[in-house]
């Protein structure tokens, strides 16, 4: 008689596992027994697909008939800086073409650098009517038409975030479309169109709107429309101003102080481009209960910017131009203890001399006054081993540590060396490292350091770095966790990635490019991990005419349970099994 | 050749002296370029060199851009720089005016160059011409003064003075 996997009933082990939510729990629950892999397939509701070309819409629907909730993510993240072309991939069509039949009951879909068009935004807003959440992050290929159709056709959106997306602004009239029946509007982030909002519409949307708690404005909305809104919205908690400017006139600044201080909910901050500082104190009320300020668009010098956020003593998280300079970052560890997250952009990054007074100082500083700081983005010009080590002992608790020393391979300004060891004591003393990003003059030793004692590093960025292919080896032998790996530029080629090619299907994804990784090399991954994507990008024709020993352009490398993809433009290749015997 | 070299001999060159054509180099390296020392001359010292030196104006000089690098999204990268950046452009005795975006331009020298280019003038910055522009506060400025940055975010409109009023802001040479 066989043995029963379980006494309790399906329906008491789906409401068990209801209770478990991350993925990989759920990946680990199905693994148990045939049983509960059909028991979890059937309930699981909320999907992430880091790389949407690791797995087919079809296997996805195949296995999880009930999804109501997808994140999906496209191009690699050097695509950030222009160094994916265009035309690479990553459409989304096709999978809400599939979605659109499977799960009509789908209410969020959150996509990542991924093409959509407007037709894709017709789908969506024809075949799903519970959507409640939309999410396009980095994403390009929609117009405000597409938009449009949103507006009119999801009575129950909640939420629409256009974060950083890339759309084309025919008009802001399709703020118009939403129809004078939907209230349901709880987060609207369009900062990123460029185009001038209808004012009346964008006002009566809000107005009718109870439950909005997050409104992210675009620049086109100025500063005296602000007051306004916030009257109509005063249970805030995140808002994102347009232009933060307009001439100096006391009736205007008090208008607008009266309607800020109203918002007594608002714990978060952003947009303030074109800054007038005159108008900063208008925000001065509410600086106390903040937890977030997004000043990254500010073109404001320090004394504003200090006097800014020393009244933020519950700041957590800042985001602000290298303006803040040294004095502001200690003003920062002076006044905001629990600063968990801090990133420094670069003014003026293509200036050779400093526009600016940040140095090393200002992360020191941080480091020190800050212990609950976790997460950095520092952009500076000059660095040194002896401040990386102070920085690594005064916050051991790093996860995510990127550091851009603006000129390439440029050495510690102390003491003329490479920046191996101060890299090397931040992966040392930082345990639970999982993001770095180096810069700077880095040679393979900075590699060894980090594959031996970054064990729990899931992502990686190199540029302009080391000297051999040890250096990529110490990495791919070295970091258990390693899940993405991104480098450009460096001298890293076929040994190391041969080497290690097994190590390649742990991971989700590598991106190398203008490294020194020839055709020839990638043909032969290609035959030999069939589970693998390797995928050469060279703008230059076919690799095929060119020497098999010669170095490719670029190259993106992901595990895939769907086998090649056919969408791919005309200058990126699959090597695949057959690749290797096919003459062109 | 010999046109050529009479046209350097009056060129507003910006950059210190013995520079070449280091600012118009715009080509994507596939190597990292070597950084070159050229600090950015104080305004004391430009106002000096002013008058001593037929290289006029030190803006502070830009390198070589290589693609994608620094690591910054050009989602940011555009939201610091103007928005439009169209501003018109009028030169004295020209039957009408011509709009150009100051976004393509990363330079002066470029800047220059694409104006002679567009309205068919050999030496916009010789003793004839002067490049001026409208600033945001409405005062007429001689161009190349300030950072080219700062510039393109502070400039309204250009204007290419002829004549004798051109000749007399053009006394630095």
């Amino acid at each position: 008689m066989p043995k029963r996997a379980n006494s309790f009933p399906e329906e008491v082990l789906e409401y068990v596992f209801s209770f478990i939510q991350t993925d990989q729990d759920r990946s680990s629950i199905s693994t148990v027994c045939k049983s509960w892999y059909e028991i979890e397939r059937w309930c699981r509701r909320r999907i992430f697909i880091g790389n949407c070309y690791a797995v087919s819409p079809r296997m996805l629907i195949r296995r999880f008939p009930d999804v109501r909730s997808i994140e999906l993510k496209g191009k690699p993240h050097f695509a950030d800086f222009n160094l994916v072309p265009e035309g690479w991939g990553g459409y989304v069509y096709p999978w809400i073409a599939a979605m659109a039949s499977a799960y009509p009951w789908l209410e969020e879909i959150k996509l990542k650098r991924m093409v959509v068009t407007d037709e894709t935004l017709e789908l969506i807003a024809k075949s799903f009517k519970n959507m409640k959440l939309l999410v396009l992050s980095s994403c390009e290929g929609f117009s405000t038409d597409g938009l449009a159709a949103i507006a009119a056709n999801c009575r129950n959106l909640r939420e629409l975030d256009l974060h950083e997306s890339d759309v084309e602004d025919l008009s802001g009239h399709w703020l118009s479309h939403f129809p004078d029946t939907y209230t349901s509007l709880v987060s609207l982030n369009i900062a990123c169109l460029g185009s001038e909002l209808s004012f009346s519409a964008l006002e009566r949307l809000v107005a009718r709107c109870p439950n909005l708690r997050s409104l992210r404005l675009n620049r086109s909305v100025p500063l005296d429309r602000l007051a306004n809104l916030l009257r109509l919205a005063p249970r805030l908690t995140d808002l994102g101003t347009g232009a933060y400017s307009a001439e100096w006139r006391p009736d205007v600044f008090a208008i607008l102080s009266r309607a800020i201080s109203g918002c007594k909910e608002l714990k978060s901050l952003s947009g303030f481009w074109d800054v007038v500082p005159s108008y900063l104190p208008a925000i001065y009320s509410i600086c106390p209960g903040l937890t977030s300020l997004n000043l990254s668009y500010a073109t404001i010098q320090s004394p504003a910017l200090v006097k800014l956020v020393s009244q933020c003593p519950n700041l957590q998280r800042l985001w602000v131009l290298d303006y803040i300079e040294d004095v502001g970052l200690d003003a920062l560890a002076e006044s905001c203890k629990d600063l968990r997250e801090l990133r420094v952009f670069p003014s003026d990054p293509f200036v050779v001399e400093p526009n600016v007074s940040l140095t090393e100082q200002g992360l020191i500083s941080v480091s020190e006054g800050c212990p609950k700081l976790h997460s950095v983005l520092y952009f500076c010009r000059q660095m040194s081993n002896d401040a990386l080590i102070t920085i690594a002992r005064n916050q051991p608790n790093f996860t995510c540590f990127r550091l851009c020393i603006i000129e390439p391979k440029i050495p510690d300004y102390l003491t003329l060396q490479p920046f191996d060891v101060g890299f090397g004591a931040i992966v040392e003393n930082c345990k639970n490292l999982r993001r770095l990003s180096v810069s700077g003059l880095l040679t393979d030793q900075a590699f060894d350091y980090i594959g031996t004692y970054g064990k729990k590093l899931e992502m990686l960025s190199i540029a302009f770095a080391g000297d051999s292919d040890l250096g990529l080896h110490h990495i791919l032998s070295g970091c258990d966790n390693l899940r993405k790996l991104e480098i450009r530029d460096c001298p890293f080629g076929d040994k190391a990635l041969l080497a290690n090619a097994a190590k390649l299907e742990t991971m989700r994804s590598l991106w190398m490019s203008s490294c020194s990784v020839s055709y020839g090399a990638c043909k032969l991954l290609g035959q030999r991990l069939p589970r693998l994507n390797v995928e050469v990008i060279d703008e230059r024709g076919h690799p095929e005419s060119r020497p098999e020993n010669s170095p490719v352009e670029k190259l993106y490398i992901y595990r895939s349970v769907a086998g090649p993809r056919f969408d791919m433009p005309g200058f990126v290749w699959t090597m695949d099994e057959d690749s290797a015997l096919r003459v062109t | 050749m010999e046109d050529q070299l009479n046209f350097k001999a009056t060129e507003l060159r910006l950059g210190l002296p013995g520079s070449s054509e280091e600012h118009e180099n715009k080509k994507a390296a596939t190597s990292p370029p070597i950084p070159k020392n050229n600090k950015r001359a104080s305004p004391d010292s430009a106002a000096e060199e002013c008058s001593t030196s037929s290289n006029l104006i030190d803006a502070p000089p830009t390198k070589t851009q290589v693609v994608g690098w620094p690591p910054i999204r050009s989602y940011r990268k555009n939201s610091l720089q103007l928005r439009e950046a169209y501003v018109k452009v009028s030169v004295d005795g020209a039957p009408y005016l011509r709009k150009i975006d100051l976004k393509v331009y990363n330079s002066y020298p470029e800047l220059i160059k694409a104006l002679e280019k567009m309205f068919n003038l050999a030496n916009i910055n010789g003793s004839d011409f002067a490049p001026t522009y409208e600033d945001k506060d409405g005062d007429w400025m001689l161009v190349g003064d300030v950072p080219w940055n700062m510039f393109v975010s502070s400039c309204k409109r250009l204007r290419i003075m002829k004549g004798s009023e051109a000749r007399g802001l053009s006394t630095c040479f």
